[in-house]
């Protein structure tokens, strides 16, 4: 009979920091923490005496100091006196701004461009994948560099409207005016305006915010949840009687008239720019830099997009397309009724990373000249102020919460959109 | 039934027809053309409406092409060309003007490099093929070849830069110390031992020794060729030298990050998971300002590196992030039963990922991995901002000069089609690289 005896009880040896599995992770990690902090405090102390030795004092005291240079693109109030606060959030605001509008351009763009690149129709197929292959393989500064270049020598000046006999003409019924300092499109103006709110009084984020967009997109908004209601009414009724009936005259009331209302009791009219003196005056001055910055972005992004939505679409098994086309659908219907609302899963993680793309490469906005938060914060007041840890540190800060945002917001989306599994 | 039939028909073909050809409409380019471009009414309007567009495209761009413009040297002489062959247009003279890429090409290619040490860089990017044949195509060239790989590292910046010989020996005589310790001292003091011993051997070694002694070597033998500063690198050479370090060294970061961040240890993950997260929420040009203006700050008084090591280092940080979350991506496709046979052979950690896990993970993310490497080679182009004369840099120096001041699509489709090629060139590779991988088993 075997006698049962305890297992011998291990000393604990120092050797068996390193050999014992057990152990050995927890020496790892102290090893590897202490790197770590040894290494940080080998960067801070370097920095501390580097910067003793220059004179200057880390601090952020300079933001509150007035700029002292005029930024050409602004959408909110802002003149030289302001404070380099400001200046940071005009650009902040200026790169928002292009990143919006470069996301919608390029998701429009894409979409279309990565469906057409599975057209049965091979002159298509051909001619989108020459588009992707472009604009892939070359980099997007080039592309960026280049459009503000065409855009500046390629179109006319202003000068070139002037006269009886001018060598350009303004486009679109004597509004729109493409010249090679940028673009003047009709502004939206009204004659009884409501007036603005303004946010957070004198401080240097202070914002106005137009009570008249505000109305529009209210009622706007009211709209769609009207249209939605005749929507399901219309369900009720079918799923009751089996017919039908016909809303689009209802939709597009509910849609068109209340807009149609506020915007006459606003007085809504158009300010068409005008030649006068060097240049044109009045209606909304795209700057060519912005152009420039949004077409390449947008161009550039799409053609990635494109790719995404293709391996989308080809991860949906040709079994739905037969099957839908078995029920009788026609294409279109079958990729926007079957094959997108599945592709969409796969679609939208990508093309998270590929909205984070644009919005990091609207930084280069400073080969251009477009004042966004790279060319003002990190640009301008850097180098007035000399003070290049503070800047870039909270210029990182500001790409680093604008890409955490973006990200959670998608991951939001795409936990709402992604297939419920049983 | 169907004895009966035979019985009942009074006649049964008992030889077979002759095959026919399939009929005219289906094969050639007739059926071709029926069947991808003329399927039906909206296909075919679409079909000639596209064809109307590569035709629109093509009139306008091939006698815009073809311009006999080659020997002018500025923009003003090109347009005289122009006008005396006759090609004027509603708006001015219409041609492209070739006078500025054979003017410039030279200087597009390799910046302000001495004209008479061209060689050097061109024999430093020749000697890439032979250095790279090993590892991309290791199936047709000898694995000796890899002895010249290992040396390659040390002479690419020897023949870039120039200087004394004897920095790239001392440089390599580091890895041989850590190399000799590692295989030597592994007996004398146990493996882990000798790896300590080692990194800290090889450090010494680089640290403070072996600036005595290549200066002691050079002052003996001075084997040396002319110095080149950084400042004269230029154009696409800077591009490809800077690409080219950052992605042979991102790829091992990048793994180590991503095995890092797929690690157990809590402190471990948290520094790598911190490190890629922050290093992919902020845009490269920012980590290139630091580069230019911070990193100096950083280190101690005194040190002031070169400007293209430090963009080098930027760029190499920046797509190892990248690169880390590529190979995670691989290693979370890979079946768990391939970790679980590891452990079941009895191979430890690192035996496990070199021998099992790496490899397949690897071979799972060559697009991926490929697509970062394309994109570092593009994101090249971002030194122009902080001053480099990179392609890009060089094309604003070159619009500004007086004679070629309004120039834009030939320098800029030349600079394009240069990054095309390259990097159209590691897409097709890497399309390669994954059908001679491919092990049938999907």
């Amino acid at each position: 009979m075997a006698t049962v005896t305890d297992p011998p009880k291990a000393e604990f040896r120092l050797s068996m920091l390193i050999y014992d599995t057990r152990y050995r992770s927890m020496t790892i990690q102290v090893v590897a923490l202490i790197g770590f902090l040894l290494l940080v405090g080998f960067l801070i102390s370097n920095t501390v005496q580097n910067l003793a030795t220059s004179g200057k004092t880390v601090g952020f005291g300079f933001l509150t100091e007035p700029a002292g240079y005029d930024i050409n693109q602004v959408l909110i109030e802002y003149n030289n006196q302001n404070s380099h606060l400001r200046a940071a959030f005009v650009g902040l605001l200026n790169t928002l701004l292009v990143a919006v509008l470069g996301c919608i351009t390029a998701t429009v763009i894409g979409v279309i461009i990565g469906v057409l690149r599975l057209s049965p129709n091979w002159l298509i197929a051909r001619l989108t994948t020459v588009y992707v292959e472009m604009f892939r393989n070359v980099p997007v500064l080039l592309w960026i560099v280049f459009a503000m270049a065409i855009l500046i020598e390629t179109l006319p000046a202003p000068r070139a409207f002037r006269g009886d006999d001018p060598e350009a003409t303004m486009k679109i019924f004597d509004t729109v005016a493409i010249t090679n300092r940028g673009v003047y499109v009709p502004e939206p103006l009204f004659s009884r305006s409501l007036g603005d709110i303004h946010l957070f009084g004198t401080s240097s984020m202070n914002f106005d915010i137009s009570l008249d967009l505000l109305l529009i997109i209210a009622v706007v908004v009211a709209s769609i949840f009207g249209v939605r209601a005749i929507k399901r009414n219309a369900d009720a009724t079918q799923e009751k009687t089996g017919k039908r009936p016909t809303t689009w005259y209802l939709t597009l009331g509910t849609l068109v008239v209340p807009l149609l209302v506020v915007l006459v009791a606003l007085g809504f009219h158009l300010g068409y720019p005008e030649l006068k003196g060097f240049n044109f005056q009045g209606g909304t001055y795209l700057r060519n830099s912005l152009i420039a910055l949004w077409l390449a972005l947008s161009l550039y992004t799409a053609a990635f997009i494109a790719e995404n939505v293709r391996a989308g679409i080809l991860a949906i098994s040709a079994g739905q397309t037969e099957a839908a086309g078995a029920l009788g659908l026609r294409p279109n219907r079958i990729m926007r009724l079957v094959v997108l609302p599945q592709a969409l899963r796969v679609i939208i993680p990508p093309l998270i990373s590929q909205y984070l793309n644009l919005t990091k490469n609207s930084s280069l906005a400073i080969a251009v000249g477009y004042m966004d938060i790279t060319g003002t914060l990190m640009g301008i007041t850097l180098n007035q102020t000399g003070k290049e840890l503070e800047t870039l540190l909270l210029g990182m800060l500001i790409y680093l919460i604008i890409s955490l945002s973006i990200s959670a917001l998608m991951n939001w989306y795409n936990n709402r959109v992604k297939l419920v599994e049983r | 039934m169907s004895n009966l039939h035979a019985d009942t028909v009074a006649f049964v073909r008992d030889t077979m027809l002759p095959q026919k050809e399939p009929p005219a409409s289906t094969v050639g380019l007739l059926g071709w053309g029926k069947k991808n471009l003329f399927t039906g009414p909206f296909n075919t309007i679409v079909t000639i409406l596209c064809t109307a567009f590569i035709a629109y495209v093509l009139w306008m761009l091939i006698p815009w092409f073809f311009s006999p413009t080659w020997n002018a040297t500025s923009l003003g002489e090109c347009r005289e060309m122009l006008t005396a062959a006759g090609k004027v247009g509603e708006h001015g003279t219409s041609g492209a003007c070739w006078g500025v890429i054979r003017e410039r090409w030279i200087q597009l290619l390799f910046g302000f490099y001495p004209a008479e040490l061209y060689w050097r860089p061109i024999l430093a990017f020749v000697l890439l093929a032979p250095a790279l044949a090993p590892v991309l195509f290791s199936d047709k060239v000898p694995s000796k070849l890899l002895i010249f790989s290992a040396i390659y590292p040390f002479l690419f910046p020897w023949l870039l830069w120039g200087g004394t010989i004897w920095s790239p020996i001392c440089a390599a005589l580091g890895f041989v110390i850590l190399y000799a310790v590692v295989k030597y001292g592994s007996e004398a003091i146990g493996q882990l031992g000798a790896i300590i011993a080692a990194v800290v051997a090889a450090m010494v070694w680089w640290l403070f020794l072996s600036g005595y002694v290549q200066d002691g070597l050079a002052s003996v033998i001075p084997l040396a060729i002319e110095p080149v500063a950084s400042r004269d690198f230029g154009g696409m050479m800077l591009s490809i030298t800077i690409g080219v370090v950052a992605i042979a060294c991102s790829l091992p970061l990048g793994i180590v990050l991503a095995l890092g961040r797929q690690s157990d240890l809590l402190i471990v993950k948290s520094l790598c998971v911190g490190f890629i997260e922050f290093i992919r929420g902020v845009p490269l040009i920012t980590l290139l300002f630091v580069a230019s203006t911070l990193l100096n700050i950083f280190l101690p008084p005194g040190t002031n590196f070169d400007i293209i090591l430090r963009v080098i280092i930027m760029a190499t940080l920046f797509s190892a992030a990248y690169m880390a979350e590529v190979i995670r991506g691989g290693l979370a496709a890979l079946p768990k039963g391939q970790y679980e046979g590891a452990d079941s052979l009895g191979l430890d950690y690192w035996q496990a990922q070199r021998l099992i896990i790496m490899p397949q993970a690897l071979k799972i993310s060559i697009p991926g991995i490929v697509s970062t490497f394309i994109g570092l080679f593009k994101d090249t182009t971002l030194v122009s901002v902080i001053g480099l004369l990179d392609p890009l840099g060089l094309s604003n120096s070159i619009r500004a000069d007086q004679a070629w001041n309004g120039i834009v699509w030939e320098l800029y489709m030349f600079i394009a089609a240069l990054f095309f090629l390259f990097c159209f060139g590691m897409s097709r590779y890497s399309m390669y690289l994954e059908r001679k991988l491919q092990t049938g088993h999907r």
